[in-house]
């Protein structure tokens, strides 16, 4: 039961207007997780939530539900729910009838709908705002009322199309906590999309990674995070000093003109590669202790750590975090340890072309 | 921007009276033609035919044909504004939907443009006994009908002159509807047709007002297409201030029937007013 698959892709593809938005994606979303659909803008993130919504149909292939195609099946037959991004309101009702609504159309009973519908604003911390208008509720009320309106017809999986762009920081900070509280109170399915790393790495069980309507990569935070599998990937999530290198043999990588041993290998003796170093990874030494030598070129303070812009002899840049300060200018030594390397196979997307994985 | 320079005609009483200077035509304008003229109806429906102060208009018009003529002139202002709402919002609907909106519009309001009088004419042909309405009928074979002078052709007529008025405001209201709206209702259980009950027509409603007072307000005084189409068949009020106007010239008849029909029009107004 646990690990059952609520919804499955099968070679899913989109075409609007011949334009291809999601390119034969297969994947399969299990009960109980906190899913996040990450990629920039058209990289096909919303195309999948509005597939699974039921707001239109794949041009190819075919969405299962509970192993039941269900390609056809229109929006208001699904047991999905959506938190629109602008919230979508209904701004001629007042916050009970709004979160009411989904109960009302399905003829519940008066008592029932009162006592759902009360239970689901206590679950998003809004007792007692039964009688407001949308119009007088704030961003961050307005959004726990669209989250209201979405749980109380206990679906399956819960859609959130970038429920939190609209907000503030610090407000969408404090609602990163909740959605992630609210998902293992509930223990239902959350789908989230967003465009925001740094909101996908804290919130998800599973990331997919998105780009050109393809999935990159999916996994926990922590593998996307450490071991992206391509360089659209690694540059996409966080900060990383992406280089070309080749790699000797097993365990040995050449780049920046020098050879250093790495934890990597079963690549081709030679294979050209991408190597990622994270800048938080690399530390600050004198020149001689450094295993690369580089000259500061510019220096932030970014409250938690330095950002320093250098360069090394080659003219490749490194984006160092440090927390020592360093002057500009000056020439200082770079150090890290083989687990701080990360090889990658050089992607399609960047023209060269890998081999047969 | 429009709240910021309402601020400063607050704070700038100079700016302020430049500001009525632009105004003053259209003020001028306003006096003579529409607020003289309501007080001078109101003036001459105190005045018998004689040219005495009396108060017997108003007695008369709470007469049976009076009210009678009344009643029958809310009646038909009802059910043309109803066939035009009927036929217009779907059109307005459908509007949305399609790629070469403005064209469509353009030729939905291209009507409008035409002088009236030719297109009630124009009618007078179509339906008269040799017209292409009988001659269709003929050839189906349900045989030549009087379609003219007929309750139905008045009302037909006056959908057809009235319809783009209904058209353009709802029109603009649906235009306005966040279409996500109509996701959410969808995404929440709605069926299409539950959507448009509880979603999408309430949030137009604005916009069928605005169109049904525009329909309904001069329904009520419509007298060239009762004359020429329903044959004097059908008596509004609008023919009674003409006739009384221009041919009994018992002007002040005539007034006091004009002051209830802009009572009418007032109550019209404000019970479909309060919009948000």
């Amino acid at each position: 039961m646990e690990k059952e698959a609520i919804i499955r892709f099968e070679r899913v593809t989109k075409e609007y207007d011949g334009l291809v938005v999601l390119d034969d994606v297969s994947f399969e979303i299990e009960r109980g997780k906190f899913y996040t659909l990450l990629g920039p803008s058209g990289c096909g993130k919303t195309t999948i939530l509005r597939l699974i919504a039921g707001f239109t149909e794949p041009t190819k292939g075919t969405i299962y539900f509970h192993g039941k195609p269900v390609n056809h099946v229109p929006a208001n037959k699904r047991q999905v729910n959506t938190v629109f991004q602008d919230y979508a309101l209904f701004p001629h009702l007042n916050v009970f009838e709004n979160v009411a609504f989904g109960l009302r159309v399905k003829k519940k009973k008066r008592l029932e709908i009162e006592e759902k519908v009360k239970q689901a604003l206590r679950f998003v911390n809004l007792e007692g705002y039964e009688n407001r208008s949308i119009q007088e509720m704030s961003g961050g009320q307005r959004q726990r009322v669209a989250i209201a309106r979405a749980i109380v017809n206990e679906p399956e999986v819960l859609l959130l199309d970038e429920p939190l762009s609209a907000l503030d920081l610090k407000l969408r900070t404090e609602m990163q906590y909740e959605l992630r509280e609210l998902q293992r109170r509930l223990g239902i399915t959350f789908i989230f999309v967003t465009h925001d790393q740094e909101e996908a790495l804290a919130m998800s069980d599973q990331i997919f990674v998105l780009n050109k309507g393809k999935i990159q990569q999916s996994g926990t935070p922590k593998e996307i995070y450490d071991e992206p599998v391509n360089r659209f990937v690694a540059d996409f999530i966080g900060e990383s000093n992406i280089l070309r290198g080749t790699m000797i043999e097993d365990y040995l990588v050449e780049f920046a003109g020098k050879r250093f041993t790495c934890v990597d290998k079963g690549f081709r003796p030679n294979e050209p590669v991408d190597v990622v170093i994270r800048p938080e990874d690399l530390e600050i030494t004198t020149r001689d202790q450094g295993k690369l030598q580089v000259r500061v070129d510019s220096q932030l303070f970014r409250g938690v750590h330095y950002e320093l812009c250098c360069y090394d002899e080659d003219g490749n840049e490194w984006l160092v975090h440090s927390t020592k300060k360093a002057e500009v200018g000056e020439e200082i030594g770079l150090y890290f340890d083989p687990e701080d390397i990360h090889v990658m196979r050089i992607s399609e997307d960047d023209g060269e072309g890998s081999d047969e994985k | 921007m429009s709240c910021a320079s309402a601020r400063m005609m607050v704070r700038d009483p100079m700016k302020n009276s430049v500001r009525n200077v632009y105004l003053f035509p259209y003020v001028i304008w306003i006096g003579l033609f529409v607020v003289a003229p309501i007080l001078l109806i109101l003036y001459y429906s105190f005045f018998d035919i004689d040219g005495n102060w009396t108060l017997a208009n108003y007695k008369t018009f709470f007469t049976p044909i009076y009210l009678k003529m009344a009643a029958s002139s809310v009646w038909y202002a009802f059910l043309i504004t109803f066939f035009s709402l009927l036929v217009a919002y779907p059109t307005a609907y459908w509007l949305t939907k399609t790629k070469h909106k403005q064209l469509w519009l353009l030729l939905m309001i291209l009507p409008t443009w035409v002088n009236l009088l030719l297109k009630v004419y124009a009618f007078l042909g179509i339906f008269g006994t040799y017209g292409l309405a009988n001659a269709i009928l003929e050839t189906i074979g349900i045989g030549t009908k009087q379609i003219l002078f007929t309750d139905f052709s008045f009302v037909f007529v006056s959908v057809y002159i009235f319809i783009p008025f209904m058209i353009l405001p709802i029109f603009n209201s649906l235009e306005e509807l966040n279409p996500s709206l109509i996701d959410a209702a969808r995404d929440l259980g709605a069926s299409a047709w539950t959507t448009f009950r509880r979603v999408v027509f309430p949030l137009t409603l604005d916009g069928v007002k605005a169109g049904c007072q525009a329909v309904f307000i001069p329904s009520l005084s419509l007298f060239m297409i009762t004359r020429l189409i329903a044959g004097n068949r059908v008596i509004t009020l609008g023919t009674a201030i003409e006739q009384h106007f221009l041919v009994t010239q018992n002007w002040g008849m005539g007034s006091t029937i004009a002051v209830f029909l802009i009572i009418a029009m007032a109550i019209v107004v404000i019970a479909t007013g309060n919009r948000k």
